[in-house]
């Protein structure tokens, strides 16, 4: 019911005269605080400590704005949203950016009116199972019933590939990860498939992690990262610029502990990037220090990723592919310039 | 003052000739500019919203309009009543989640009414056991949220259930594990249909022998065995056929595979706890529906009635019963209206119903909230104005007619 009425609401929010579609930074600026739309708790990427406080690697997207904006990474109101809510609370202007661990396709891309930022996590979608079924590879899935998170890639996904690979399952879906899971856990699927981070995640929180595990098959792309309305360029710069800034920081090495020397640095490429040099930040709106800002206040890439789902965390996820291109990953920043 | 006078005055003389007066302060003239007015009003709230959502979208760029309709879908929908795949369009998909939403509407209400009608005359039973016990269950469902009693039975129905591989065997080839209730499918023969068209007929037999019956009883006071003749109209002949046809029917038992049980007809648990809840949670208003129905028949009735020496059981049926209908069908009907729309909280335990389907999968993948919003209500509306229309219809009938 609840969804229901946030759906109303953001029909109704359609209809309300001029929704914020342009000027999402004064917006912004004039409330104080933004507005950003985050998961309903994974570890590692978005989810609130027991004060509260948000924590991830999509969190530390919005935290870096308001960092850049504010000078200060506490002024975000982080809005919780299930995957089936998310795109419809974005339109309806009830948060400024989406960063939901929110896959980027064409038809949201399109038909859903949205852009998205840079891809700040390269996944892929994957199963978990019960270690007791003995299934080494998802081909094995032949009739099981797996649950899964509705209005997501996944659920998309997961129908593509057993049609393609002429397998017979029966899919259980829920509104909200937390139901997915304790379905799962309860026995009533086989299986459970979402992002591989995901799973990762979701399985340490399983009662006994050690009776499950994550099925080697990766069968979709999942590239995930920041998603803004359409209709206001200056906004969409400003969510794919601080991807860039904390990518560039981390190839030029600068990090939240050496910033105070960094901001004496001669090189030029460090002087643009924490705003010692040039206009860059006032081209967008924000001051020419908003790199500095945001490496102050929440670090660079490297360090929010080992942080929250790296090897300084529960997760210990590898950088694989997320790696910078110099180390052999996808995660490459255009000049600041 | 003059203005009141006028109008007391041409209010009290027919016939006499209106005094003229300006037409802001004739109140004849006036109530048809401030309808005017306000039907001008809430037409153009209406054309506002409805050009400034429109403006909005195009400005935003969302895809708006009803081209998705026929759009592949590309989900998979688990408890599906009508054929649907993933290469079907949005348009199936809402028809897989209509024809769930019917299925639990409909069970749930034959089902409600049932329980309701036990439990509200249970309430008014001369045993103290049994009224205190539907006293309690009336105030416990009533006061507790439904939404809390559906994830109570989702959860407890799931937890208490054993895993597949100690799926418990039923006597009759069913299965019973956490993925629901198992049990053999019939497959019917090319015969088959001589049973059915003998049921049918004995069916229509015992409709109009009973009918015969109650005019033969009206006319001359004599009763006819129309339970006896009943009884073999619809069971004994349509058995003898089925014999003498060969038994054309013959059962697809449920087997237990690797995953899962394959074969037999799947029972869905999301289905048996959206189900369970609505009915008990429905039942518990209509009994007092009933119960209130029943108290407002007076008891000077039944002293009549046992006075002129009926039975409690005739009593019940014939007196008490016929007038406390009156009272109860209208409560009724809104507790139908009810459970229909409370069928939404499906979304909650994972019910592929109207709601979880449409504006759940489909308003996500299409993101056109407004059109699936709107459709989604107008069903609903429909739905509810044809369970009204049919309940108003069996209300007239039921009304005391005075002769």
């Amino acid at each position: 019911m609840k969804k229901t009425i946030l759906a109303l609401g953001a029909a109704v929010a359609v209809f309300a005269a001029g929704t914020a579609s342009a000027q999402t930074l004064k917006t912004v600026k004039d409330r104080g605080v933004l507005n950003c739309g985050v998961g309903t708790g994974l570890a590692g990427f978005a989810i609130a400590d027991s004060q509260g406080n948000w924590d991830g690697l999509d969190a530390d997207v919005c935290r870096a704005i308001a960092a850049a904006i504010f000078d200060d990474p506490k002024k975000v109101k982080f809005v919780s949203l299930s995957a089936k809510d998310r795109f419809t609370a974005l339109q309806a202007g009830e948060v400024d950016l989406l960063s939901r661990n929110t896959t980027w396709t064409l038809s949201r891309d399109t038909s859903l009116g949205l852009n998205f930022g840079p891809i700040n996590y390269y996944d892929g979608q994957g199963f978990m199972v019960r270690k007791k079924l003995n299934v080494k590879s998802a081909k094995e899935l032949a009739g099981a019933t797996v649950c899964t998170q509705q209005g997501t890639t996944t659920e998309l996904n997961l129908a593509d590939y057993f049609r393609a690979n002429n397998i017979k399952y029966e899919p259980v879906v829920f509104a909200t990860n937390d139901e997915t899971v304790k379905a799962y856990e309860t026995g009533r699927c086989d299986a459970f498939t979402t992002d591989a981070s995901g799973l990762y995640s979701e399985r340490l929180r399983l009662a006994n992690p050690d009776d499950h595990m994550v099925l080697p098959d990766i069968i979709s792309k999942e590239p995930l990262g920041p998603g803004v309305r359409h209709g206001d360029d200056q906004w969409f710069d400003i969510v794919k610029w601080t991807h860039y800034v904390m990518i560039t920081a981390e190839e030029l090495g600068v990090t939240k502990a050496n910033l105070g020397e960094m901001m004496k640095s001669t090189n030029p490429e460090i002087k643009r990037l924490l705003g010692t040099e040039g206009k860059y930040g006032e081209a967008m709106g924000l001051t020419n220090d908003w790199g500095a800002r945001m490496i102050k206040h929440v670090g660079n890439y490297g360090e929010s990723f080992e942080r929250n789902v790296g090897m300084g965390s529960r997760l210990k996820i590898a950088r694989g592919v997320n790696a910078l291109w110099s180390k052999g990953g996808l995660q490459y920043a255009p000049p600041i310039r | 003052m003059s203005s009141v006078d006028a109008r007391t005055s041409g209010a009290q003389g027919v016939g006499v000739e209106k005094p003229r007066v300006a037409f802001w302060n004739d109140p004849e003239k006036r109530g048809y500019i401030f309808q005017a007015v306000l039907f001008a009003a809430v037409i153009y709230f209406f054309w506002a919203a409805f050009d400034n959502a429109r403006d909005n979208l195009v400005k935003q760029k969302i895809a708006s309009g009803f081209g998705f309709w026929n759009n592949t879908a590309g989900f998979d929908i688990g408890q599906r009543l009508i054929p649907y795949e993933t290469t079907s369009t949005y348009g199936q998909a809402f028809w897989v989640g209509l024809t769930n939403t019917l299925l639990v509407a409909v069970v749930g209400i034959v089902l409600a009414t049932f329980l309701g009608f036990i439990i509200g005359v249970a309430r008014l039973s001369k045993n103290w056991l049994v009224q205190k016990l539907a006293t309690i269950y009336v105030e416990a469902i009533r006061n507790t949220p439904l939404l809390l009693q559906l994830l109570f039975w989702y959860n407890a129905v799931l937890k208490a259930l054993p895993e597949v591989k100690e799926s418990v065997a039923i006597p009759g080839g069913s299965f019973l594990n956490t993925r629901g209730l198992f049990v053999p499918e019939p497959v019917f023969a090319a015969n088959f249909s001589w049973v059915l068209y003998t049921l049918l007929a004995g069916l229509v037999g015992y409709v109009s022998y009973g009918r015969w019956a109650r005019l033969k009883q009206e006319k001359t006071g004599e009763q006819s065995p129309v339970l006896k003749v009943g009884f073999g109209l619809v069971i004994l002949f349509p058995l003898a056929v089925y014999f003498l046809a060969g038994q054309p029917l013959s059962f697809n038992y449920p087997d237990l595979g690797r995953f899962n049980i394959r074969g037999g007809v799947q029972v869905y648990p999301e289905f048996v706890a959206l189900v369970v809840g609505l009915t008990i949670y429905t039942a518990a208003f209509i009994a007092e529906a009933v119960r209130a129905g029943i108290q407002a028949v007076s008891k000077g009735q039944t002293e009549a009635a046992y006075a002129l020496g009926l039975r409690p059981g005739p009593t019940l049926d014939l007196v008490v019963i016929p007038q406390a209908m009156r009272v109860i069908i209208p409560p009724l009907t809104s507790n139908y209206l009810n459970l229909t729309k409370n069928s939404s909280l499906a979304v909650a335990i994972g019910y592929p119903d109207l709601v979880q389907v449409f504006t759940g999968t489909v308003l996500n993948q299409t993101g056109q909230a407004v059109e699936v919003v709107v459709i989604t209500m107008a069903v609903y509306l429909t739905i509810s104005l044809t369970t009204s229309m049919f309940m108003n219809w069996y209300n007239a009938r039921k009304a005391l007619i005075e002769r």
